[in-house]
């Protein structure tokens, strides 16, 4: 039993922390905190700089961008345990509503908005209620395959741009009297830290209530969740909207910064590294798939100086993570794994993802 | 659309359709059996499949064969094509092993979860991918023609050609070859076994850690194989080669039951008709689309594949 080493786990260390602190240092934490984190833009460390690219626009993305559609993500592969591997699907569909709608109509970015999250919330519910009855290496396929026609789609339709994509998005409106212009990232960088520091609101206030209960339930064991009378579809495709809506927010930003968007954007490599990002943080835990995000979005770029060998560094580095620390860098606590029998239930296992 | 294309060329049309499903068997049949003891997706297997064909090229280059060169004849072109289908398949099947040696061992041993194994097989797949676009330059490669491909004979308007002829049957023979490994031999028996129950095979004395090195090694020679036949009919290979094929191989593997040898054999055949067919009518374009379509069809009509699943049910 992998628990009985005793191996030192910082996740449960912060939390215990965390719960043991009285409120105004809790209040005071999470201000400085996020206050640290509107005020990164200006930060000129040559630890963490950009050799190769502009460290503002690397913040906005990859960085920024794999950390919101991380945490989207991480509410259906992490909390209900619903392996997806079509998660771009859902990116791309936000940044074409956004270019469509952009280019064909008045309206401006923060009516699009909702819109692009509305239809990406509304594919979601087609892809996912026939397809989340299935079992889960079977729903790996079929999502797969979903991110694969979205983007096969765009290509062969000629109306929206085909293969050369859509050009001429327009910028969003001034806002505060911050400009938002194609050669300053730091506007956009804000919109979206504060897109994901309310979905990360909205991922805790869920996870305490009735459907994060729900959610774990369904990632344990699907059938006994059923039969202790959770509506496990119902769930599911809940969690499956709730991610689309996230990574569809996200797109129509993405779509408003870059300006033109080409259907080759929206490839399997952003799907998986996205997923990779979650597993590779720690499963399940907020804070740990933030980080799994920010460190691989930001990897490559770091290492830019390496040009042609740093997408082979990124997959080794990916194997030796996985191998020396299989739960993520930051795992999910271990208070869940009281049951003795955990282990072998998972082992002999007939398929679902844990 | 055009309807007129499939009516017309329908047998010519199945004919290729037959020859793209071999090698999409024989891929599939990697999943299959690695799933069926593992339970788990081997994101490799594409990669498996790419170092295969290149396998083959750097073979044919060993032979002195170039591309500007005529055909072979006789003896020596059968001996050249046998060294260059040798060479992919133990190519293919030592990465496979080494794959499993480097992705999967340590972390099944640990008991990880399947996620953390799925990324570990994403990085390797990831890691040999970026290796092959560095090595060549991220440039497509031309197969030479070793073969002088001919039409045999016409039937019903379609022109079967030599090579096709060659895949299908050879492929044939490989899965037949397989089929009774897998249910004759002692490895076979403890393949069988461990899909069935991992830690009873492991109490009745099944050495775990050698079947599933069998397990992979069986998979690489039969993506080696495929990727032999792959290069042979469409003579070209890049470092991309192993992404679409081995969709469409899963795909393939997924519609027959995943688990199960025959369903893999089936869904192979059937999803490469149907593709040939559907791109015919809609347009290359199209193919994946109708693919996967038909995936979530059947995955909704009959959510085990056709076959239904497991290697052990299929057999005995």
């Amino acid at each position: 039993m992998a628990d009985k080493k005793n191996r030192y786990n910082i996740r449960d260390h912060a939390a215990t922390y965390w719960e043991n602190s009285p409120k105004w240092r809790r209040v005071s934490m999470s201000i400085a905190f996020i206050a640290f984190f509107y005020a990164l833009p200006f930060l000129n460390n040559p630890l963490v700089n950009t050799p190769g690219s502009d460290f503002q626009s690397v913040l906005f993305y990859p960085v920024g961008m794999y950390v919101l559609m991380a945490i989207g993500l991480n509410i259906v592969v992490g909390k209900s345990g619903l392996l997806d591997l079509g998660y771009v699907a859902f990116f791309a569909i936000g940044a074409y509503t956004m270019a469509i709608l952009g280019t064909h109509t008045a309206l401006n970015f923060w009516e699009i908005l909702p819109i692009g999250i509305a239809l990406s919330m509304v594919a979601g519910v087609l892809l996912g209620t026939p397809t989340l009855r299935l079992r889960g290496d079977y729903l790996a396929i079929v999502t797969l395959g979903f991110g694969e026609i979205v983007r096969i789609v765009a290509v062969n339709i000629e109306a929206i741009g085909g293969p050369r994509g859509i050009a001429g998005i327009p910028t969003p409106p001034d806002l505060f009297k911050a400009k938002f212009t194609i050669l300053d990232p730091k506007p956009y960088y804000w919109v979206l830290l504060t897109f994901t520091l309310l979905v990360i609101w909205m991922v805790r206030r869920m996870a305490a209530r009735r459907p994060g209960r729900a959610w774990d339930a369904i990632r344990q064991d699907d059938d006994v969740a059923q039969l202790m009378g959770v509506n496990t579809l119902k769930y599911k495709v809940w969690a499956f909207v709730l991610g689309a809506a996230v990574a569809g927010a996200g797109g129509v930003l993405y779509a408003s910064q870059i300006l033109s968007i080409v259907p080759d954007q929206f490839n399997l490599n952003v799907s998986i590294l996205i997923l990779a990002c979650v597993v590779f943080g720690g499963i399940g835990n907020l804070w740990g798939v933030i980080l799994g995000a920010a460190l691989l979005a930001f990897t490559p770029e770091r290492i830019r100086f390496l040009s042609q060998p740093r997408i082979l560094v990124f997959g080794i580095a990916l194997v030796v993570m996985m191998n020396l620390r299989p739960d993520g860098i930051l795992p999910k606590k271990k208070r869940e794994h009281f049951d003795p029998n955990w282990k072998s239930v998972e082992e002999s296992g007939e398929g679902e993802i844990k | 659309m055009d309807f007129a294309l499939l009516h017309d060329a329908f047998w010519g049309l199945t004919f290729d359709g037959l020859a793209l499903g071999a090698i999409y068997a024989l891929i599939s049949l990697g999943y299959t059996l690695v799933y069926g003891v593992l339970r788990l997706i081997n994101f490799a297997h594409s990669e498996v499949f790419m170092i295969g064909t290149f396998s083959a090229l750097v073979a044919s280059g060993i032979m002195g064969v170039k591309v500007e060169d005529d055909p072979r004849t006789g003896w020596n072109m059968i001996f050249t094509l046998l060294i260059c289908l040798v060479a992919a398949m133990l190519a293919s099947g030592i990465t496979a092993v080494l794959v499993e040696i480097v992705a999967y061992r340590r972390l099944r041993q640990r008991g990880a979860t399947k996620l953390a194994t799925l990324i570990s097989a994403i990085g390797v797949s990831i890691s040999l991918v970026e290796l092959f676009r560095i090595i060549t330059d991220s440039l497509p490669r031309e197969f030479p023609r070793i073969m002088d491909k001919t039409f045999l004979f016409s039937y019903a308007g379609a022109d079967i050609r030599n090579d096709k002829v060659i895949v299908i049957i050879a492929a044939g023979l490989m899965m037949f070859a397989l089929e009774r490994f897998i249910s004759k031999s002692r490895y076979g028996k403890g393949i069988r076994a461990v899909s069935m129950d991992e830690n009873t095979a492991t109490l009745m004395g099944v050495n775990i850690n050698k079947v599933i090195t069998v397990t992979f090694l069986a998979g690489g020679l039969m993506a080696g194989a495929a990727a032999f036949f792959y290069i042979l009919v469409y003579e070209n290979t890049s470092f991309k080669v192993g992404f679409f094929l081995g969709i469409s191989a899963f795909t393939a593997a997924v519609l027959g039951g995943i688990g199960n040898l025959k369903g893999a054999l089936f869904g192979g055949f059937v999803l490469g008709i149907l593709e040939t067919y559907t791109s015919a009518v809609f347009g290359t374009a199209w193919k994946a689309v109708i693919s996967f379509l038909i995936l979530v069809l059947v995955l909704l009509i009959k959510p085990t594949g056709l076959f239904g699943e497991s290697i052990q049910q299929a057999r005995v």
